[in-house]
Formats: structure tokens, sequence, C-alpha cells
């Protein structure tokens, strides 16, 4: 039986990107919308090792390790400002942190 | 022969009484301004005397001033008969108003600014006198200009003394620009400015353009000498103090525009045209300014309108090509009308400020020595003879009459005008009853001095300096017809108008109201000075105004230029408006808007790439990218 179809990878990678740009927009919670960053770039990651697969090239994993280590870079800095606003604010509700309004 | 220290002098008095003349006391003031005319006065003879005969005249040239191209103009000064007879009256009855001044500006405020205006005039009226070219003259011009308004407005904080500061220096400035247009027109025609060089290759021009040239002189001639229709600054100024109305509006800086004609003599020569209009100016100037001077009441004002009316003789000298008679002119009139209003300001004085002639009388006795000054500065404008009046308005009336006999008729009305209305004044000041309110008391002997030297120069300085003799090399004389009846008939005029005012205002003194109740419109008509400053202000100066204020400045300047100008900065705030919604502060729609940025930015990367095999196929809708 030949291997999973590329389509297959690519559409799974779609979706997750799709629902993690749907988290990003749509949920309250400052550390839901973190972690539907995370899942989009999970999603390219996917992506990335698919067409690595694809060709047998070794281009998509390392572009693959750049990725992680933004990720996890901007993770760390992301939660430091959660920390931060949510000892001056007191909640994680996103629409409540608008004093930027007009 | 340092003919620059002439003008230097005083120009040296004004530095130092403008800038440090205010912790000087008065008699250090006085010492610096009148020290530095005499000083003047002095250098002029000595000049004269060491340079002779004067039949050639001296000039000498200090720095180049413009070059350009085939245009040089230095800035020189030269000295030749004219010259000497100018400087003479500008420096010797400048110093006379200058000692004047001691005595009459002691209680004013601003002494020390009085005399530096004092000074500046006579520096820059000696500049103009002793000027070589058109350009150097031109600057001694705007000068006395200039130095007029500042000493008209003299009490700068009463408005009706700016408003006539004003008036001069604008009505000034309309002469000016007929000067400059002269100029520009001598530099296109001559190609030079020089006296010498414009006045030697007269011949070589046409007639037409020398007439443009002669007819722009005579606008500047106007302008600042109070002719018709620019004298309207000249009644006005006498809103400064006394000495300013001698100095300037008698003696110099009105005779500048007849010095000015009689310079260009050459010119004029071959412009018959423009001399006749001179003339004809001159003549109606006279005239016209002789029946105002009937009717008026302010002392001063009557000898504003003398002024005016004597200019009008002078250039009616000149018109009728007696130049010289002119001039001779300008030399009595500056010793008898400097001494009427200095006399006038001897009795304002006098009266602690009273100007007005229905409020003096019977003032004979109590203040003699103006009386018999004025008497004779009277007797003088009169045209009695042997003195000074008689012999010059004779001149001018016998080339009058020479050239066309109604110019000698209406001159010799205009004398007997000019008998009648200046003793008019002279009875209703000095004689009958004291009308007023006030304690008349003489005036200390630093004004009376130059009064008495003024009377004895109006006396004897007809016979004394033979003007027209001394510039015959300058201006051919005239052959004398040796006809004794226009001389008699002027001087009849004369005595008649002054039997006449006596009549009115000394015998019958309930005469003249009785005239001028029949004749009621007549009178109304002169006493306002036949409504020109009323016209002008409707025809001209309403129009400008409204003008200026309705069009161009609520029109243009506010509501089209500030209007794009703040149109811009409306439009700019209107876009800010609009692009603040950006910043909602809303972290949500911040994400929208990056997502929304993000797909754009990858669709274009697309577009620029590998969208274009699907642009490039012939059915495609996005064809119109494939580039």
């Amino acid at each position: 039986m030949p291997g999973v179809p590329l389509s297959w990878y690519l559409m799974l990678s779609a979706v997750l990107f799709a629902l993690g740009i749907a988290g990003f927009l749509l949920r309250r919670n400052i550390i839901t919308v973190f972690m539907s960053i995370e899942l989009m770039l999970n999603a390219v990651n996917l992506t990335f090792i698919a067409f690595a697969y694809q060709w047998k090239q070794v281009d998509g994993h390392i572009f693959s390790f750049f990725v992680m280590v933004v990720a996890a870079a901007e993770a760390a800095v992301g939660l430091a400002i959660i920390l931060t606003v949510f000892k001056n604010r007191e909640t994680l509700n996103i629409d409540d942190i608008s004093s930027m309004k007009n | 022969m340092q003919l620059w220290l002439i003008p230097v002098f005083p120009l040296a008095g004004f530095l130092l009484n403008g800038i440090l003349g205010r912790r000087f006391s008065k008699p250090v003031v006085n010492t610096i301004a009148i020290g530095s005319v005499l000083l003047s006065f002095a250098w002029v003879l000595k000049t004269l005397a060491a340079l002779g005969d004067l039949n050639v005249a001296h000039t000498e040239q200090y720095f180049t001033w413009i070059q350009s191209g085939n245009l040089n103009v230095g800035f020189d000064f030269t000295v030749d008969r004219l010259t000497a007879v100018m400087l003479l009256v500008v420096t010797g009855v400048g110093s006379l108003i200058h000692i004047y001044s001691i005595g009459y500006m002691a209680h004013e405020g601003g002494y020390y600014r009085f005399f530096a205006y004092l000074n500046l005039f006579m520096f820059f009226m000696l500049t103009l006198v002793l000027a070589a070219n058109y350009l150097v003259m031109f600057v001694g011009w705007e000068g006395v200009g200039l130095c007029s308004y500042l000493l008209i407005g003299f009490y700068f904080d009463k408005k009706f003394a700016t408003d006539a500061g004003n008036k001069a220096f604008i009505v000034n400035r309309i002469g000016d620009f007929g000067f400059s247009l002269a100029m520009f027109l001598i530099v296109v025609n001559f190609g030079s400015l020089d006296f010498g060089v414009v006045f030697s290759s007269v011949a070589g021009h046409s007639e037409g353009a020398l007439t443009a040239i002669a007819f722009l002189l005579l606008l500047g001639a106007c302008g600042k000498s109070a002719q018709l229709p620019l004298y309207v600054w000249l009644p006005d100024a006498m809103a400064g103090p006394t000495p300013v109305s001698a100095l300037i509006h008698a003696a110099t800086m009105v005779t500048a525009g007849v010095y000015m004609i009689a310079r260009s003599s050459a010119i004029y020569m071959r412009a018959p045209a423009a001399m006749e209009a001179v003339a004809i100016i001159g003549l109606a100037t006279a005239f016209f300014a002789a029946t105002i001077g009937l009717a008026q009441n302010d002392i001063k004002k009557v000898f504003a309108y003398s002024t005016v009316s004597q200019l009008g003789y002078m250039f009616l000298g000149a018109g009728v090509g007696a130049f010289s008679a002119g001039i001779y002119h300008l030399v009595t009139h500056a010793f008898f009308k400097a001494l009427l209003f200095l006399g006038s300001g001897s009795v304002i004085h006098a009266l602690s400020g009273e100007q007005d002639l229905r409020n003096m009388g019977g003032l004979r006795k109590k203040i003699p020595w103006t009386f018999w000054t004025m008497l004779c500065a009277a007797v003088a404008i009169s045209g009695v003879p042997p003195f000074a009046g008689f012999y010059s308005k004779d001149a001018i009336l016998a080339a009058a009459d020479r050239h066309a006999p109604w110019m000698y008729w209406v001159g010799v009305i205009t004398a007997g005008m000019t008998a009648f209305y200046v003793f008019r004044a002279i009875f209703l000041a000095f004689y009958g009853q004291y009308r007023g309110k006030g304690h008349p008391h003489e005036s200390p002997f630093v004004m009376i001095g130059p009064l008495a030297v003024l009377a004895a120069l109006s006396l004897a300085g007809g016979k004394l300096f033979n003007v027209p003799e001394f510039l015959a090399p300058l201006f051919p004389l005239a052959g004398e017809t040796g006809d004794i009846g226009p001389v008699l008939v002027s001087v009849a005029f004369g005595l008649g108008g002054i039997a006449l005012a006596w009549l009115f205002y000394v015998a019958r003194p309930g005469l003249p109201d009785q005239i001028a109740a029949s004749f009621g419109g007549l009178y109304r008509l002169i006493y306002n000075k036949y409504f020109v400053d009323e016209i002008c202000d409707a025809v001209i100066v309403n129009p400008v105004v409204s003008g200026s204020r309705e069009v161009l400045w609520k029109g243009v300047d506010a509501a089209v230029i500030d209007g794009a100008v703040n149109g811009i900065g409306n439009r700019a705030r209107g876009i800010g408006g609009v692009l603040k919604l950006l910043q909602s502060g809303n972290i949500r729609s911040y994400a929208a808007w990056v997502l929304l940025g993000s797909v754009v930015l990858l669709f274009v990367m697309g577009v620029m790439g590998g969208l274009r095999r699907i642009c490039s196929t012939s059915y495609s809708p996005f064809r119109w990218l494939a580039s």
C-alpha cells in the first residue's frame, strides 16, 4: 500500500491553521489566544515537514527548527506580558483591556 | 573745498542729539543743534568766498554709487551760482529758525528729538541742493519728505497731527513716483543721471521724450511744492510746531520743487508744452489758494494757503521762462514767509496756544516787537515798494506779461488778494479790542532776535540781493521794456488790497459778516476749502479703503488664502479622524487587522510570483495583472 498522500498532510495543515486563526480571532481568554497562535505555528511546521519528506530535502526540517525556536521565544515573552497585564488589570479577558480606546 | 562738510555738520548734530540727547541738558542740546547749523552756514560762506565768481561749476566726486552696465552714478556734489543762492537761503534762514526754536520749544516735551529731526532735515535739504545728479537729489528729496513727516507728526499723541504727517508723506510719494519715472526716462534717453551730461546733450533728443520727462518732473515738483492737485497736505501740515512750518513749509522743503525745475531748465526750455503746463498750474494754484486764504480763521492756515499761493507764483515765473525771477521770489519769500510764520508762532506763544484769529485783537500794544516785525513781512509780501516782495513779484509779473497778458492780470488780482488776506490777519490779530481770555506777554529775546533779522531782510533783501543779476550767467536776463505801466498796476492792486482789509477789519468791522451773509454759498465754499478734502475722501480714499477691506482683506486674504491653508489643516484633521478609528484599543480588532494585512501580503507575493501563469492564460479574468 503506498504512503499517506501529500494532499492529506496539507489538508490537515490547512485545517489546523484555520482552527488556529479562528481561535486567535474569536476566543476571549488571552492564554487561549496564545494557544491558537502556537497551533498556527505547528500547522506550518507540519506543512514544512510534509514537503521535506515529499522531496527528500532537508531544508524543510531546518526551517521547522527555526519556527520552533521562534515559537519558544515568543511564548516566553508573551507569557511575561500576560503575567504583567494580569497583575495590573486582574482579568484575562481581552475585551476588558481596552484603555487605549480612541 | 570739502563740500561734504556742509551737510555733514547737521548730520553730526542729528546723530549726537538723536542718540545721546536724552541725557543731555537743554543748553548742551542747544549748543549741538545750533552750533552744527551755524558751522554749516560758516562753511558755506567760506566755500563761496573761496570759489570766487562761480562762473564755472565746482564739482566734487566722492565715490561711485551705482555701476551697472553703461549706467554710472557717483555720489557727487556741485556748486554753481544757483546752488550758492539756495545754500545761503537754507543755512541762513535755517540758522535763524533754529535759534528761534530754542525759545518756542522751551516748554515742550521731546526737546532733543525736535532738534535732532531739524538737523536731519538740514542734512537732507543740503544734500538735495548740492547734488550733482538726479539720484543724489532724489536722496535729499525723499529725506526731506521723511523729516517733514517726522516733524509734522511731532506731537505723536495727537491723532490729527499723525494723520497730517501721513497725509504729507503719502501725497509727497505720489510726486516722488513722478520723479522716479522721470529719472528712468532720463536714464533710458540720456544714459546718465548726471546734470552736466544730461543738460549738455539735450539738443540731440526728441521734443516728445523731453516733454515726457519734463511733465514727470513737474509731477514730482507738484507733490513737493504743494501745487494743484497735490497741495492738500500743506494746510494740514500746520499741525506741526510753528518753527517746522516756517522752515520746512515756507522757506526750504517746499521750494525744492522750484529749485528742481530751475535746475532742469535746459530740459524745460526745449519742452514748451511742459513749460506752459508749469505756468498754468502755478497760476491756477496761486489764484485758487489765495481765494481759500481769504476766509480762514486759523492764523497758521492763512499763511499756509499763502505759501501755496506764493509757490504758485514761483512756478509761474519758471513756466514763462523767467527762472531767475522764480528763484528771486524763492529767496524773498523765504525771508517774509518764515517771518510771518515765526511771528504767528510768537503770537501763539504769547497767547499760550490760541490760534484762532477771532479770539485775538488789540495785540499791537501788548506784543509790540512781534507786531512791528510782522508788519514788515506783511508789507513785503504785499509787493509794496521798495521792500523785498515788490522786486521779486514784479519780476515774475513782468515776465508773465511778456509771455501772455491774461496771466499777468490773473497774477495781479492774486497779488491784490494776497495783500488783502495777509493784512486781514494782521488787522484781526493786532488791531481793535482783545477778544480772547489770555494774558498776552511778549516773547523772549531768543525768539525776537531772529524776527528782527528776518524783518530787516524782508525790507532790504530785495534791493540788497539782486538775484536775477547774480544768476544771469545761468539764466540770461530778458530785456527790460522800461514800461512802468504794469508795475504801477500791480502796486496799485497791492495797496488796494491793504486798503480793503483796513476797511473791512478796522474801519467797519461789521462789514465782512454782512458780505459773508449775502454771499452765503460762495463764502461757505471758500471757507470749507472748496470741499477738496471731502471730495478726495469720497472719490479716492474711501473706494480704495473699502476695496481693500472688502475685496482684498475679506475676499482674498481671509477667504481664499486663509481658507486654503486652513482647509489643508482641516482635511488633514479629517483624514486623521478616520484613521484614528484604527486605534480602537480593542485587541480583537488589532488581531483582525494583522490577519487581513498578512492575507493581502501573501496575495501580492503570490501575484508577483507564481500566479503569473494563471494570469497569462487567455481566458483568465486576472489577465490585466500580467506585467
